[in-house]
């Protein structure tokens, strides 16, 4: 036994034993311990194995720094691979599991890696694993994921509730040890609202708001920071003023077999002996390129520690190799040299933590006395105090010793590099720090390289003849330490983030079997029953043979009121509106200022400055912020208001030959004949006694009436039109027989039959396109261009095989295609796509609709459809399939 | 994030905002007389610069107004948001 817990001092509270265990092993240690400490007092030295070469690895340090420790603890939902044991608070009952071995810590088969570290060198993998290509997906990428990997994701959703909180504050100060809080308490006495975050336990303090165990881990624009605490709650801070107190990370030095468990950081045993009483050895070897390390030992030494030696660099004397199998035994000194000893202490200077100064933009620059990158100017309101500002004190004196030259002298414990790995990417030329850090990998594990990165870029500036300040740091990234997604998604999940709407009517269409479809933020009944085909096919004739009716109060709707409603209308659509009667009706196309088809919908003229406009559901918000942004800053001199009224309305579409029937008994006093109420007309009306507006539209090409209600009205409208529906055996349908019936009509939707490259001339609505007014899009559509016969146009198309329904979105080509493709074959060029594609009751046979280069011209003949096996054959065909002339929807 | 100072509203969370490219941009009159290339340039062709750049926000999770920033393209530093007609 060698670390051991001292018998008094800390900061534990000893009458609080806690039980824990370590890969299964029962274990005991005390509150206020971390894992870390807890292991040391057991004499547990072996914590994992590392990335590539599975080396036995130990604690190296007592922070957030920690290179090696990581543990996984949880299980299933809660598992986290990811922590860090010394960071990582012991609580009873807690089991910690070691990472990156298999079958066990102590015989890991895979550490054979370690006697080919020759071979495993920086590129390693880009220079081995190339040829032959077809062997990577196969074999390379699934063993390298195996065998590199740093523990394993949970598999579960994690059942935990994590919290967010804002909070806005004249300073922030971040980082509780004496210059953090010199700088909070000057700032709360002067009045200040002051915030401080500490990483650790960290005492109150008067007039200051402290959070304890809260790390802040990003920086962002205007000084707005993130933090998270006790790993479940998110902060969001905005600060006028931030204090960065984040002190400095000690440097591992870089020699021999520097990564065997008992070689630590100074810093760290002292903190150990410190805070938590555990000595982590007997006896020690300090190794150093500072004064630091004399203060060190002068440390352990009134901790009782044996001091075996100190290797001062500055003195000519380096420990170039350290010895023993599993753990450290001695060191060689001078190559000529073995002193015995259990631990060795690093000192390696020290490197302030700039991360979130650097974050926030802010400039770095290298002093050549201390050895460190310090803060130099940032444009934010930040001040960087103590340590992190590279004030270590006027004793401090450090010479150079970035690499002792010896194999196995590692740099990055966590990605396996060596001092040699660096020399060799230099003389690849990888000269420039970031490709330098993606070929070699130093600094992308979970430590971000907070040990490694500034002992990389030295020995990097050495191999490559220039200094440190010329060769630069990498970008400093968020996080500092890694967040868990839990944390950042907080309660933003499921309905929180994504909310639901519904209809008035939804719970009906529940309760009567509706399968719902999402639309956008919708439920929308998809199909009513349990097999979609039997319920799309027997609610697809109904409607066409007497009666359905379908929930139609997602639209969008958007009333358009002012002076210029009129002209505002005509410049957005490509049709006029402006002379468009009160009362009346017309189906409208807009056009982005490209030509290109953006919405559609019918608009209906309410009175002389008052219009009401539908969109498609999913297009409502795209397409009010769309004439939000042509009033607000093209057309300020307009007279409009927009106010969406989506959520105010609820629409029962009832269509069918007997619609008129239906709507005579629920609304007696309705003239309905077509003279009195033609197509594409609108009147107001009580419909089963509910103030209404009913609108002659159809988009199933049936007579149909569109009823308008009061959204707290809806339920009782539909089940009255449900009631007075029956005797004409009256069908609910949902959105998959619309687009059934309306495809059957050759109407289109936005976003089926479009995908913002399609033209209102590809579409066959050429005609809806204004020549004699301005609108948007015009300019564009009056190039040849858009009217082009080589263009994708709308067709028809009817398989050869009428029971054959074909992929949407499959591809069409002009010629039989082989199949299946052999590997190598020649392209065969596809002149179009299907966009739409049923099985329609109504024809006894399925159909599709299909954009189709010179499609207009190409009516009658042929097309191929390659599917997996074979292509099917199609017809091509006007888009109409039923009620050619269009009698049925105007009668 | 940045800390975007709405006409309106006053400064708020970038989040509240969308983007919408080069301010100043006045749509020609009568769109007619252009060529082809004119046309083209005036649909698609944006300034890029480093440095201090006028671009249109609108504030959309808030009033949903649109309004006019002075924004440096490389620190982000925004110096004066103003309103529409405002030079």
């Amino acid at each position: 036994m060698t670390a051991f817990r001292l018998p008094q001092g800390g900061t534990i509270d000893r009458s609080k034993p806690l039980n824990f265990t370590f890969d299964g092993k029962p274990l005991r240690g005390f509150e206020g311990d971390t894992l870390a400490s807890a292991l040391l007092a057991n004499d547990v030295y072996l914590v994992g194995r590392s990335f590539k070469y599975h080396r036995p690895r130990g604690i190296l340090s007592a922070g957030v720094e920690e290179t090696n420790a990581l543990v996984a603890v949880g299980e299933g939902g809660r598992l986290d691979t990811n922590s860090r044991a010394t960071t990582l608070e012991i609580f009873d009952g807690l089991a910690a599991r070691s990472l990156n071995h298999w079958p066990s810590l102590r015989f890991d088969v895979s550490a054979v890696n370690n006697l080919f570290c020759d071979l495993l060198v920086a590129g390693f993998y880009y220079k081995t694993f190339m040829r032959p290509r077809a062997l990577w997906q196969s074999l390379y990428e699934p063993l390298i994921r195996r065998m590199a990997g740093i523990g394993e994701a949970p598999r579960e959703p994690d059942p935990d509730r994590y919290d967010k909180r804002h909070r806005h504050c004249d300073v922030l100060v971040v980082g509780g040890g004496r210059s953090g809080r010199r700088a909070a308490l000057e700032a709360a006495r002067e009045g200040s609202r002051v915030v401080l975050c500490d990483e650790g336990r960290v005492e109150a303090l008067p007039g200051v708001d402290v959070l304890p165990r809260t790390t802040v881990f990003g920086y962002y624009d205007d000084n707005f920071l993130c933090a998270v605490q006790r790993e479940a709650r998110l902060w969001h801070f905005r600060a006028r003023h931030v204090v960065l107190a984040t002190g400095a990370h000690e440097r591992p030095l870089v020699f021999g077999e520097n990564d065997k468990p008992g070689v630590m950081l100074a810093g760290a045993v002292e903190t150990y002996l410190r805070r938590y009483a555990v000595a982590p050895g007997r006896r020690v070897v300090v190794f150093t390129n500072n004064d630091t390390g004399h203060k060190r030992a002068a440390a352990f030494r009134n901790f009782g520690l044996e001091v075996a030696a100190i290797v001062d660099s500055r003195q000519g004397d380096v420990v170039t190799r350290a010895l023993g199998r599993r753990r450290v035994s001695g060191v060689e000194v001078n190559r000529n040299r073995r002193i015995d000893c259990d631990l060795v202490a690093m000192a390696g200077g020290w490197s302030p933590v700039v991360h979130l100064y650097s974050q926030a933009q802010g400039r770095l620059r290298w002093d050549e006395n201390k050895l460190c990158f310090v803060p130099d100017g940032c444009r934010q309101d930040v001040r960087v105090v103590g340590r992190a500002n590279g004030d270590f004190g006027d004793d401090y004196a450090i010479g150079p010793l970035w690499e002792v030259q010896a194999d196995k002298a590692f740099v990055d414990f966590q990605s396996d590099v060596t001092a040699r790995d660096v020399r060799l990417a230099a003389r690849e030329g990888f000269a420039s720090v970031e490709h330098f850090k993606r070929y070699t990998t130093t600094g992308m594990s979970p430590d971000q390289g907070k040990t490694s990165n500034v002992n990389a870029l030295a020995i990097l500036a050495n191999a490559t003849a220039r200094s440190i300040g010329e060769t630069g740091t990498t970008t400093f990234r968020a996080p500092y330490t890694p967040v868990r997604y839990g944390v950042l998604a907080g309660r933003d999940l499921g309905e929180f983030l994504d909310p639901v709407r519904i209809t008035p009517m939804h719970d009906w269409h529940a309760s009567r079997g509706a399968v719902f479809e999402n639309v956008g933020q919708w439920k929308r009944p998809w199909y009513y029953g349990s097999d979609m085909h039997d319920a799309v096919q027997s609610e697809a004739l109904a409607v066409r043979q007497s009666l359905g009716v379908l929930d139609a109060s997602t639209l969008g709707r958007i009333d358009i009121q002012g002076r210029d409603a009129g002209e505002f209308l005509d410049r957005i659509y490509t049709g006029t509106f402006s002379s468009l009667g009160v009362g009346r009706s017309r189906y409208g196309l807009m056009c982005r200022e490209d030509g290109m088809v953006f919405d559609d919908g019918v608009t209906t003229r309410l009175g002389e400055r008052h219009f009401h406009m539908t969109t498609t559901t999913g297009g409502a918000a795209r397409v009010l912020d769309w004439l939000e942004e042509w009033l607000q800053t093209e057309w300020p001199e307009l007279e409009v208001y927009c106010t969406s009224v989506t959520e105010q309305w609820a629409t029962v579409a009832i269509a069918g030959p007997k619609a008129r029937a239906l709507l005579a008994a629920l609304a007696p006093g309705l003239p309905l004949d077509a003279d009195a109420f033609p197509f594409l007309s609108m009147r107001e009306a009580k419909v089963a006694g509910i103030e209404a507006r009913v609108s002659r539209i159809s988009f199933t090409g049936e007579l149909s009436f569109e009823v308008n209600v009061p959204g707290r009205h809806g339920l009782a409208l539909w089940e009255a039109v449900m009631d007075a529906g029956a005797k004409h055996g009256i069908r609910p349908y949902g959105t998959e027989t619309m687009h059934l019936l309306r495809a059957e009509k050759g109407f289109i939707i936005v976003g089926q039959e479009t995908d913002g490259t399609v033209t209102p001339y590809d579409l066959g609505l050429g005609r809806m396109v204004q020549a004699k007014k301005d609108f948007i899009g015009k300019r564009s559509l009056s190039r040849p261009e858009p009217r082009r016969a080589e263009r994708k146009q709308l067709v028809g198309l009817l398989p050869e095989d009428p029971r054959e329904v074909l992929p949407e979105g499959a591809q069409i080509t002009e010629v039989d295609v082989p199949l299946p493709r052999r590997h190598g074959s020649r392209p065969v060029p596809m002149i179009g796509h299907v966009s739409s594609s049923y099985m329609s009751p109504n024809l006894g046979r399925s159909f599709a609709l299909a954009l189709v280069r010179r499609g207009r011209s190409s009516i009658g003949r042929d097309v191929f459809v390659p599917l997996e096996a074979r292509a099917a054959r199609a017809r091509i065909v006007e888009p109409v399939f039923v009620d050619l002339e269009g009698a049925r929807q105007r009668g | 994030m940045l800390l975007i100072r709405c006409p309106w509203c006053g400064p708020r969370d970038e989040t509240e905002f969308r983007y919408g490219g080069e301010a100043h941009l006045a749509r020609p009159a009568d769109p007619q007389s252009l060529d082809d290339a004119a046309w083209a340039a005036h649909l698609f062709m944006r300034n890029n610069p480093k440095g201090w750049f006028r671009e249109r926000w609108v504030h959309a999770a808030g009033c949903r107004r649109w309004f006019n920033a002075e924004r440096h393209t490389v620190t982000h530093e925004i110096r004066r948001t103003y309103k529409p007609g405002e030079i």
